[in-house]
């Protein structure tokens, strides 16, 4: 397990994190290569079915970034992203799974230290779970 | 004002008391048509039928103890597109209503001319059960009402019924009262707005107000009491069957690999479901449709992979769609051929959620659907993993 290097799905809005990840890059700040980014035009366009595919096809952890409350460049799709991870938590939890291995976090266009921070942590927090189950199952 | 009256039953016929209101709202032109359920003619099943006349009003049954479909499916089809411009009477059970106001929020059906008439619901049996009754020579509404005066359990009732907490229609024009009441002598009527209580106008029913003093017997705080007594007993019911989820889900994958094992993803389920309303559902689209190298390209990663695939993303997806909705009326789990505890996982999944936002669905018409609204100020630990 010591060399387990997990693998995340990033979901990441156009207008805050994946600029903010950019600024990370440009500014040099080192942090883990576990992340695999997709650009998304808002985090609230982020379906819990694509997270929930993401987490059934082995993704370790799934992170969806996106602007802070109040900032939204369509107004309030974030807020409704809110309450949309919330329900999925609340499902995994309710059926007995594991709802840590989906993060959401607000990261501005500007803070692209609080992006490169927010993958280590999630990268070190992945390392302690170990591997996502599912791809023990070859019947799921 | 509400107006509560009470109807007389003459020989204990219950079902014949209630007909004989439902045809005066015909005769008196209160309503253009009915929305009722009805025998069919080999009287082993009852279906909605959308009634013109009183013709065959013998052959309704409002509380036979069967709901092959929810008539909010039934409603929404025929309300989608244009509602009605003459009262239309739908006689509905509480799930059915709730299942209804979901709809309209949804912008899935219109309440515009409908007068909704709920009937308390004593719980219903399977459609194969309900079936196998009928077969043997009974009569289950009339085996029901008999069971439901004694008190007594009855275990043969669907899950969904025998753990539901809102027997009692609300958002109903008019109700009709069973519970707590002498049912074999007097049915309660009641308005519960304004439209409800104007039809009650054009009748001569002795209010309840009256009965206490002359008259037949009927009492009101009795009825309070059985009724609060009988949901406490469901509510227990509910929460036992919570935590026999509760345990068989410590297992995690496993255990919910086990529960789903003989999923054939039929979506059965999802098309029985009231409240899975899109014209197209999500995973019946092309997102779902691949080609042949893909398949190989994942059986690869994993050594194999069960076909066909998709059914647990289904299932997950599904709930997290409409899982701040779902009403708990278990037809999922009635239609599913592979006999899926699916009402056990739903109303649990769904009971936890809804309590997150203090929804309860089909209570309110004004209360937004919760993943349509937000607060600025609420949730604050997501985010902060
Ligand atoms: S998920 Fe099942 S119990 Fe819930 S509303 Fe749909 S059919 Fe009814
Ligand atoms: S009805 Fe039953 S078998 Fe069909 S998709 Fe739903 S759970 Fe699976």
């Amino acid at each position: 397990m010591a060399n387990f290097e997990p693998k995340i799905v990033g979901f990441l809005c156009n207008w805050c994190t994946y600029a903010g990840a950019d600024l990370a890059g440009t500014s040099r700040i080192q942090y883990p290569p576990n992340i695999r980014p997709i650009r998304v035009m808002c985090s609230g366009s982020v379906d819990s079915v694509y997270i929930l595919r993401a987490l059934l096809e082995g993704a370790d952890g799934v992170f969806i970034g996106g602007c802070h409350p109040g900032d939204c460049h369509y107004v309030s799709g974030n807020y409704k992203e809110r309450r949309r991870i919330t329900v999925l938590k609340s499902i995994l939890k309710s059926l007995g799974l594991d709802d840590g291995r989906v993060w959401i976090r607000w990261v501005s266009a500007s803070e692209g230290k609080r992006y490169a921070d927010s993958i280590s942590e999630m990268t070190s927090h992945l390392k302690r779970l170990g591997p996502n189950p599912v791809s023990k199952y070859w019947s799921l | 004002m509400k107006k509560e009256v009470v109807i007389e039953v003459k020989d204990a016929r219950v079902k014949e008391a209630i007909n004989s209101f439902l045809e005066s709202l015909l005769e008196k032109n209160l309503v253009s048509a009915l929305l009722v359920p009805r025998e069919v003619p080999s009287k082993d099943n009852v279906v909605q039928s959308l009634m013109t006349n009183s013709n065959g009003l013998k052959e309704v049954n409002v509380i036979s103890p069967v709901l092959p479909v929810s008539s909010a499916r039934i409603i929404s089809e025929m309300t989608r597109l244009s509602s009605y411009k003459n009262p239309v009477g739908v006689v509905l059970r509480s799930c059915e209503i709730r299942a209804l106001i979901e709809l309209v929020k949804l912008k899935q059906a219109s309440l515009d001319n409908l007068l909704i008439i709920g009937v308390d619901c004593l719980g219903t049996y399977s459609v194969s059960d309900y079936q196998n009754l009928c077969k043997q020579g009974n009569s289950p509404s009339d085996e029901l009402l008999r069971k439901f005066k004694e008190g007594g359990e009855d275990t043969k009732l669907r899950k969904a019924c025998q753990v539901c907490e809102y027997p009692i229609p609300s958002n109903a024009d008019l109700v009709i009262g069973l519970i707590g009441v002498d049912f074999e002598k007097n049915i309660l009527l009641k308005s519960g707005t304004e439209k409800g209580e104007k039809i009650l106008e054009n009748f001569s029913f002795l209010p309840v107000r009256a009965c206490t003093q002359t008259g037949p017997e009927f009492n009101q705080s009795k009825r309070e009491e059985s009724v609060s007594k009988y949901l406490s007993k469901k509510i227990e019911k509910r929460d036992a069957l919570f935590s026999e989820m509760k345990e068989e889900t410590s297992g995690g994958w496993e255990n919910l690999l086990s529960v789903f094992s003989t999923c054939i993803n039929c979506h059965n389920c999802m098309r029985v479901c009231p409240l899975c309303y899109c014209r197209e559902c999500f995973f019946e689209s092309p997102t779902f449709e691949f080609g042949s190298e893909k398949y190989l390209l994942w059986a690869k990663r994993k050594g194999s992979i069960k076909m066909p695939r998709d059914t647990i993303l289904f299932h997950l997806g599904r709930m997290s769609h409409m899982a701040t909705s779902c009403v708990g009326c278990g037809l999922c789990e009635q239609a599913c051929p592979s006999n899926i505890p699916l009402l056990k996982i739903f109303k649990m999944v769904s009971y936890k959620v809804q309590q997150i936002f203090k929804y309860v669905p089909g209570r309110d018409l004004e209360e937004p659907l919760p993943l349509t609204t937000f607060k600025e100020d609420e949730l604050r630990s997501v985010g902060e993993e």
